[in-house]
Order: C-alpha cells, then sequence, then structure tokens
C-alpha cells in the first residue's frame, strides 16, 4: 500500500468538474480537499509489545460556501464519480437555488517548504521502530526499583493532501509527523505516582539519530520517582515560575484561542476589538508559526491551500492582530494567515493555531527563582483548557516544586491551576533568556484535533491559583 | 442486535475470517456510517455537513503475537491488504501468552432497542427548523443572552462483526441530538451557557428547556466572583458526577489492575467507598444512554456490581485481562482495552434543593474543567477548575468562579455524605444524581 502521488492522480480538468459541480446550485465558493494518510502505530506496555497496528485513511472532503451557508459533504470514493456525487451533496446542502455554471481554471499555490524529511517511516523496517519500544523500557525500569510499570508509544504518520478552489487556488503537501511517548508508574509507601515525558517533530526516522530514547525514558521514570516524596500542592495564590519549554501550554490557553478570528467574530473571546491595546506585560511577544521546520505544528500549506506564515499576534504587550482563516478572511477583506486546518478530509476547517510560542526576554532563568519569595517552580506543565469568552483557563502541573528562599525544595503532588487570561498574561513580571519548544501537543477545539507546538523560556506570574490541598 | 442483520457487511467479515489459516485467530470489524451536522447561528444555516463513511478493521493473533490494521474502505482489494497488514504486524509484537480472542461464554444478550425508524425517515428541512428553534428558544430566554451556536446533528451506523472464535453479529443503531451554547453579557462581562435536548428522535426533544437551561447557566454566572480558599463541603451536580464517576469507573479497570496500576488492586471486599455508594455497570438498562447488547470483543454486555454499600465486589475484564487475572470476562471489553460501558448510583431519596437544605455552609459545583489535566486516577490525585454557587444556610447565595477543588478519588469516595434522587441519564457512560462530598479543598483568591 503505496501512497497516492495526488498531483499526479487528480488531474486539473477532473478536479475543475468537481468544483463546478460544487457551485452548481449558485454558490460563489467551493472547494476540494484531498487526503492520504498512512499510519503506523506500536505500544508497549507491561514488558510486552503488544500490538502493532496500521492503517489507511483517505478521501475526500467538499465545501461549498453560499452566503453564510457552508454546505459541506464528504467521502472515500476518490473517482471521479465519487467526487462528484459529494460536490452535488455539498451544493445541495448549501443551495440557494439560482443555479448556474462555473469554470475555474487553477494554479498552483506556493508552499512553504518545512517538511525535509530525510529518512521516510514507510521506508523503515517496522521491527526497528517496535526495538525502540524495548530500548525505552529498559531505559525506564532502570532508573530505580521503584519503577513498577512502563509504556511506551511509537508512531508516525505520513499525510498527503491536496486542495483545490474556485479562486483558482491549487496546491499539495506532504506533512510526515513521527512522535514517541514513555509512561512509567512508580510505587512507595504513600501510594503510586506517574511520569510522562514525548517526543514528537514533523519529520521522518531521523528523530531517532537525532534524539536520545535513553534519556526520554529516564526523564520519563525519574519524574514518577521525584514524585514519590511530593508532599500535596498549596491551595490559593502564589508565585508561580514555568520552566522554559514546559509551559507553551498557558499561551496557548490564555490568550493563544482567544485570537482565533472565527471566536472573535463571534464576540466569543474576550480579546476581540482589542487589536492596539496592551493586553499584556510588555514583556511579552506571541508568535504563532506553522514555518518552524521540524516543530510539531509546521505545515508546509494550511488545510484550506495558503501557504504557512510566521504572525505576530501580541508585540510588547500589544495585541497586533488575531489568526485567520478563508471564511474569516475573506468577510474582512484581508489575506488568510495560514490558519485554516482540519483534523482530516471528514472535516470542515477552522482557525487553529500552529506553533505557538512567546519569544526570549532578558532575565537568567537561575535569577527568575532567585527572586522568588515563596511560590511554585513548573517544571512540566500537562494540558489546560480554556472558555474564551470568559477567559477563564486551567491547566495541570504534572512536574513542580515548591520555591522557598529563592531555592527550588520539595516535590509536588499534581494539580491543576486557574487563572484569568488577560489577568495573567500582565502579571507575567519576569521573563527568561532560554527560549525553548515544549512537547508535542494535540489541540482539541469542537470536536478535532491537530497537532501543534508551543514555546517559551522561564517566567514569573506574579499571582496564579494553585489548586491543591495544602494550607 | 439480533432482530437486524446487515448482510452485505456480515458476508465480508465472515470472509476475512474465513481466511485464516491453522493456529491463526482472526477478529473482523465492518461498519458503514452517515451523519448529518447542521449549525445554525443568527437564523441563518451557517454549515450542512452530509456525510458517509465506512471502514474495515482487522486483529490477527498468532502464536501470541498480536497485529492490527484498518482502512477506510469495504472492497475486496482494501480488505485484503488490510488482512496482508494486520498479518505482518502480528509478526512483530511480543509473545504474551494470554494474548487470544474471547471464546463464547454463553451469556444471553439483553436486546435494545437502537434503532429508531421515525429518525431515520426524518426530513432535512426539518432538522434545519429544529436547530433555529433551539436558537430562538435560549436567545429569548433573557434579554442579556447572545448565540455561540445551536447545532444539531444525527448519524446512523450499520456494523458486522466475524471471529474465528464463532462469534458472529451484525446490527444497526441511530441517534440524535440538538446542543445550544449561548453567551450572556453584563457590564463588560460575558459568561457562557449551553445544554442539549436528547431523544430517540427529533420528535422527543424539549427544545424550549434546553435553550432556557443555558440561558440560565450562562446569566447564573454574571457577577460570580472568585472565592476565598478554603475547606468545605460541594454538592456534585448531575453532570459533574458522571464526570466522576468515570474517573472511578477507570480505576476499576481489571487490566489497570493486573498491570500494577490500579488504586484498587488488592482491595476486593474491603470498604473503599461510603456505606451510601452501590455502583452498578449496567448496559441491559435500557434506560442508560450507552445501553449495549454487546462489547467490542462480541460477549454480551452484562449488569455488573462493582461497590456494594461502599464494599469493593469487582473488577470489569475483557477476556485478555480476565485470563491474566484467573478470571473470567465481565463483557466489558473496550476498543482494544477494557472500560466501563454504562455506569449509575443507586439513588437516594432527597431532591438537590432538600440535600443543599441540610448544608449550613459548601457549594454547589455546577461544572469543571481541566478534568484530564488535573485529575490523575493512578496517584488518585483530583483537582479540577470549577464554578458554580455559594451554600448558606441551607439555600444557594452568589455564584463563585475561577477556583478549584481539590482532594484524592480514594478520600472523596469515602466522604460522600449524600446522594439526591435526580438520576440523569446524561449522554455520556455514567448516569448523573446529585452528589454530597465533604471536606474538599476550595482554591480561589
Amino acid at each position: 500500500m503505496s501512497l497516492i502521488d495526488l498531483s499526479h492522480e487528480f488531474d486539473s480538468s477532473v478536479l475543475s468538474r468537481v468544483l463546478a459541480k460544487g457551485r452548481s446550485t449558485g454558490a460563489g465558493f467551493s472547494e476540494v480537499f484531498i487526503e492520504d494518510k498512512r499510519s503506523m502505530g506500536a505500544s508497549l506496555d507491561d514488558g510486552l509489545v503488544e500490538q502493532v497496528s496500521s492503517g489507511r485513511d483517505s478521501g475526500a472532503g467538499i465545501r461549498v460556501i453560499n452566503g453564510e451557508t457552508t454546505g459541506f459533504a464528504y467521502t472515500a470514493d476518490l473517482s471521479e464519480a465519487g467526487l462528484l456525487a459529494a460536490a452535488g451533496a455539498a451544493a445541495a446542502a448549501a443551495s440557494s437555488g439560482d443555479g448556474g455554471t462555473h469554470t475555474v481554471s487553477l494554479g498552483t499555490a506556493k508552499r512553504h517548504p518545512v517538511n525535509t524529511v530525510r529518512i521516510a517511516p514507510q521506508s523503515v523496517p517496522k521491527a526497528r521502530k517496535v526495538e525502540l519500544l524495548m530500548i525505552a523500557n529498559d531505559a525506564a525500569r532502570g532508573i530505580d526499583s521503584s519503577i513498577v510499570q512502563v509504556s511506551a508509544g511509537y508512531s508516525d504518520a505520513t499525510r498527503r493532501i491536496l486542495i483545490a478552489n474556485s479562486d483558482g487556488v491549487f496546491a499539495t503537501d506532504e506533512q510526515v509527523r513521527t512522535i514517541f511517548r514513555v509512561s512509567a508508574v512508580a510505587n512507595g509507601d504513600a501510594g503510586m505516582q506517574t511520569g510522562y515525558d514525548s517526543l514528537g517533530h514533523t519529520i521522518g526516522f531521523e528523530l531517532f539519530e537525532e534524539e536520545n530514547i535513553n534519556e526520554l525514558a529516564e526523564r520519563a521514570a525519574r519524574q514518577a520517582v521525584t514524585k514519590l516524596r511530593a508532599r500535596p500542592a498549596p491551595s490559593g495564590a502564589l508565585q508561580v515560575v514555568i520552566k522554559c519549554g514546559s509551559g507553551g501550554v498557558l499561551f496557548h490557553e490564555a490568550c493563544g484561542h482567544g485570537l482565533e478570528a472565527d471566536l472573535v467574530a463571534r464576540g466569543a473571546s474576550v480579546y476581540a476589538n482589542r487589536v492596539g491595546d496592551q493586553v499584556a506585560s510588555p514583556l511579552v511577544t506571541l508568535v504563532d508559526d506553522g514555518t518552524m521546520s521540524r516543530e510539531w505544528g509546521a505545515i508546509g500549506i494550511d488545510d484550506e491551500g495558503h501557504e504557512s506564515q510566521r504572525n505576530v499576534l501580541i508585540k510588547d504587550g500589544v495585541l497586533t492582530d488575531y489568526m485567520w482563516d478563508h471564511i474569516r478572511a475573506g468577510k474582512e477583506g484581508r489575506a488568510p494567515s495560514g490558519n485554516g486546518r482540519r483534523q482530516s478530509y471528514e472535516h470542515l476547517p477552522m482557525v487553529r493555531m500552529t506553533n505557538t510560542f512567546v519569544l526570549n526576554g532578558k532575565e537568567e532563568p537561575d535569577d527568575i527563582v532567585r527572586a522568588t519569595e515563596y511560590g511554585v517552580y513548573v517544571a512540566k506543565l500537562g494540558g489546560g483548557q480554556v472558555n474564551t469568552a470568559s477567559g477563564d483557563f486551567v491547566f495541570g502541573m504534572t512536574e513542580a516544586y515548591l520555591i522557598e528562599n529563592g531555592q527550588i525544595t520539595e516535590p509536588l503532588r499534581e494539580s491543576n491551576l486557574i487563572g484569568n487570561g488577560p489577568q495573567v498574561l500582565s502579571d507575567i513580571d519576569m521573563l527568561g533568556n532560554d527560549f525553548a519548544m515544549g512537547n508535542p501537543g494535540m489541540c482539541g477545539k469542537d470536536g478535532q484535533g491537530v497537532p501543534v507546538g508551543d514555546g517559551q523560556p522561564t517566567l514569573r506570574v506574579k499571582s496564579l491559583t494553585i489548586g491543591g490541598t495544602a494550607a | 442486535m439480533s432482530r437486524h442483520t446487515v448482510d452485505d457487511l456480515q458476508a465480508i467479515a465472515d470472509a476475512i475470517v474465513a481466511m485464516a489459516e491453522p493456529g491463526e485467530q482472526i477478529e473482523a470489524n465492518v461498519a458503514r456510517s452517515r451523519e448529518t451536522d447542521i449549525r445554525v447561528y443568527n437564523g441563518d444555516l451557517e454549515h450542512f455537513v452530509s456525510a458517509q463513511s465506512q471502514g474495515i478493521s482487522v486483529r490477527v493473533i498468532k502464536d501470541g503475537r498480536t497485529g492490527s490494521s484498518h482502512a477506510g474502505t469495504l472492497d475486496e482489494v482494501a480488505w485484503r491488504e488490510v488482512l496482508a497488514e494486520a498479518r505482518e504486524n502480528a509478526t512483530l509484537g511480543s509473545v504474551d501468552e494470554w494474548a487470544g480472542l474471547a471464546e463464547p461464554d454463553g451469556v444471553a444478550i439483553v436486546e435494545q432497542e437502537l434503532w429508531d425508524d421515525t429518525l431515520d425517515a426524518f426530513d432535512t428541512a426539518k432538522k434545519i427548523e429544529i436547530a433555529k428553534e433551539l436558537e430562538r428558544a435560549a436567545v429569548g430566554a433573557d434579554p442579556r443572552v447572545r448565540i455561540d451556536d445551536s447545532n444539531y446533528s444525527d448519524g446512523a451506523t450499520e456494523e458486522a462483526f466475524a471471529t474465528t472464535m464463532g462469534i458472529r453479529s451484525s446490527g444497526r443503531s441511530n441517534s440524535c441530538y440538538a446542543s445550544v451554547s449561548v453567551m450572556a453579557d453584563d457590564a463588560g462581562e460575558t459568561q457562557t451557557g449551553w445544554a442539549y435536548a436528547l431523544g430517540k428522535n427529533p420528535a422527543e426533544f424539549d427544545l424550549g428547556k434546553a435553550g432556557v437551561e443555558a440561558a440560565n447557566k450562562a446569566t447564573g454566572l454574571l457577577g460570580a466572583v472568585k472565592p476565598p480558599s478554603k475547606r468545605t463541603t460541594v454538592v456534585l451536580d448531575p453532570m459533574v458526577t458522571a464526570q466522576f464517576l468515570g474517573i472511578i469507573g477507570s480505576t476499576l479497570n481489571g487490566e489497570s489492575v493486573v498491570k500494577g496500576r490500579s488504586l484498587f488492586a488488592n482491595r476486593l471486599g474491603e470498604a473503599v467507598a461510603s456505606p451510601l455508594i452501590t455502583l452498578v455497570d449496567d448496559p441491559t438498562d435500557s434506560r442508560a444512554y450507552t445501553a449495549s447488547e454487546i462489547d467490542s470483543e462480541g460477549l454480551a454486555a452484562r449488569r455488573n456490581v462493582l461497590i456494594k454499600d461502599g464494599v469493593l465486589q469487582m473488577f470489569v475484564h475483557s477476556s485478555y485481562s480476565a485470563r491474566r487475572a484467573g478470571t473470567k470476562s465481565t463483557g466489558n471489553a473496550v476498543g482494544g482495552g477494557v472500560g466501563c460501558l454504562a455506569l449509575q448510583l443507586t439513588p437516594g431519596t432527597k431532591t438537590q434543593e432538600e440535600l443543599i437544605a441540610d448544608i449550613e455552609e459548601g457549594v454547589l459545583i455546577q461544572s469543571v474543567q481541566g478534568l484530564h489535566s488535573g485529575v490523575n486516577p493512578i496517584s488518585g490525585d483530583f483537582s479540577t477548575g470549577a464554578s458554580g454557587v455559594m451554600i448558606r444556610n441551607g439555600k444557594v447565595a452568589e455564584p463563585i468562579r475561577e477556583f478549584t477543588i481539590a482532594s484524592t478519588l480514594q478520600r472523596m469516595l469515602l466522604d460522600v455524605l449524600a446522594i439526591g434522587n435526580d438520576v440523569d441519564w446524561l449522554p455520556m457512560r455514567a448516569a448523573g444524581v446529585s452528589m454530597v462530598i465533604a471536606d474538599v479543598t476550595m482554591s480561589g483568591a
């Protein structure tokens, strides 16, 4: 089962006919999104490689926009007849009844060359991928006799996409992602604790030449072992220092989602109508950048066929722009920003982040800790969730320590932190010079997951509510 | 699923299984589905999704090694490739002496009504009208309320299943719901609320009730303040209890037990919860939203009493985890693992209002945020963002938000003070009911 070469398989005359069919009920815009995705995964648990799996998902989504209405249909049938049937269904769904014939000539769009895959995952014997799992298992178990369980997962996906639309856009891309995860359980007198780490990039199997699986597994195991002596996290508002490369999710939740133009247009964001305003501490410059080679959220083109871009969203604390997709940019008469993404051909695109990060400040990271009398040092954040309309957001800390008298001291048990986006952004009072990207993430919105990256230097928030149990 | 058969899909599943070579176990799943997804915004149809999909997935076990593969088409070329891939994958795993498919265990299937003809024949234009009517009901409920989105969704699936152990079945199911999400504004502040309407078909939807519920949730939070940090008693709304039970269910997973990841391993027969807690997983109860006839290995779904009067009775198992634990499957295979199918707590006798009347000071928790990031079912740490209403002198008082509640799963089960009588069959794997828990830490200002 090899991947389809999409641009050869689908010639422009077929695509033109499908696009014309999409507009046959009077719509102003039609779009074909074709996807062919191959994936492979293997998982280890309890010392055994439990299951090796692989899959192939290919199909097309046809979108037709007629005024305020979007019609959408998808199909796994990639024959011309299948595509035309889906286009007919999408057209009927967005029908305005005035009919007509619309033809279009397709040009080829630019794509940002972010995918410099050296070793295609399909070219690597599956047995080599499975071997990595055993290496991780041995490395994690070797850390300490308290490690009682280890699980590890390998997966890769090669996704080819083709987008053609009635504005004349014709674009293709190949996105290759490879990821490895390790989790460990340690057992001690006070019960069990867990550790987790992951490694993922928009590259092929060379990931494992460039990065060390042993170290990844050891970090996960050490995290679990360290937490065996963790005390309950504090309860209440404290100063919080977040280690570089571990807290990008804070910005993803505190303001990233709120800067998505679809939510802004609905008035469902605390950042609506705030361009030009000081929305964050002057220390903060926030960027969303789909062009960052290798990073987990990197894309050559977005899922609407637009070249990926680097977009500055907040500069020195001032809101400069939102993120845009085809529909929202069209309404504002501006260019899209390369943020129209979708989970698969079965989904409608919407405004999504790519790699979202805060640029370096000037402080030495050690000075930030030293300047903190009493607070929490977060070495690893877990996931988060935001209500963009109110701005309230939570995120979990999976590895954290107490800071006492400017020193990192005891480990803390897991808990959530809670804050309000605009308040937390303005409460950032120290920013380090040690920028790092964080772990690969999967961002969920409206039921769709897409891969995203995040990053930041070490920073301090002068007050965040820690949801622990200790007084 | 015994009354309706899907012969063409069953034929494919049977054909795949018939390819088994000596010493090879094969399980085949073949499905075809269609969905409608409608969104309305400010009286206009915003999107209309109409789609069909299909898929085949195959699991092969040979010499104690398991491999699987899937594809999104049904043609014979595709399923032969899927089988070949699964076979290749099965050469790569570790030898696991417990690997294997489920053997038929003679437990009879309790038939469920999973298909509704009225829904199947429901007119498309009327579906759009439902989303519009729901929007009007929500926005009309309060002048401070505006729409975020109003939705109608339905789906229908036909499936067939076959294994080399002789398990065969096919059937069909369909379902629908409408949901609405709104915002309420006042004095520069915005709060949100949502609600849904359920029914076997759209004629059963109570759109007016859902609209008012969404509006009330949003307006109820206007003016909410961040509370001070303190230990307190909480009343969980039925929806929050259902989310909590989902996590408790995951700790009673037999696979976690055999792999040393369960909080409750070695606790069978012990009091792990308040005597008020009787927790049952019962997918044969047709009131449950996730009522089902079989588990993912094709065994009959069945009623299992997990905790009785606070005492731990059993763990749930698939055939794999059961083999390892030296017991029998409880009909709880889910996907490739193990899980509860339809949890419910035995209800108490009081309404939520009566439960609140018994509390001098506490908090009614109406929603939680970040269960995936702040709850660890292995260590038992529980910490989640929340919003709700203060309880003072037995009555609800001011709304509060931007705080967390925290404890441990072990303590919360033991600290249950009361369970309400307001069972709500939510569209989740657990039914909701109001529940009172003592000594929870609230972190706020």
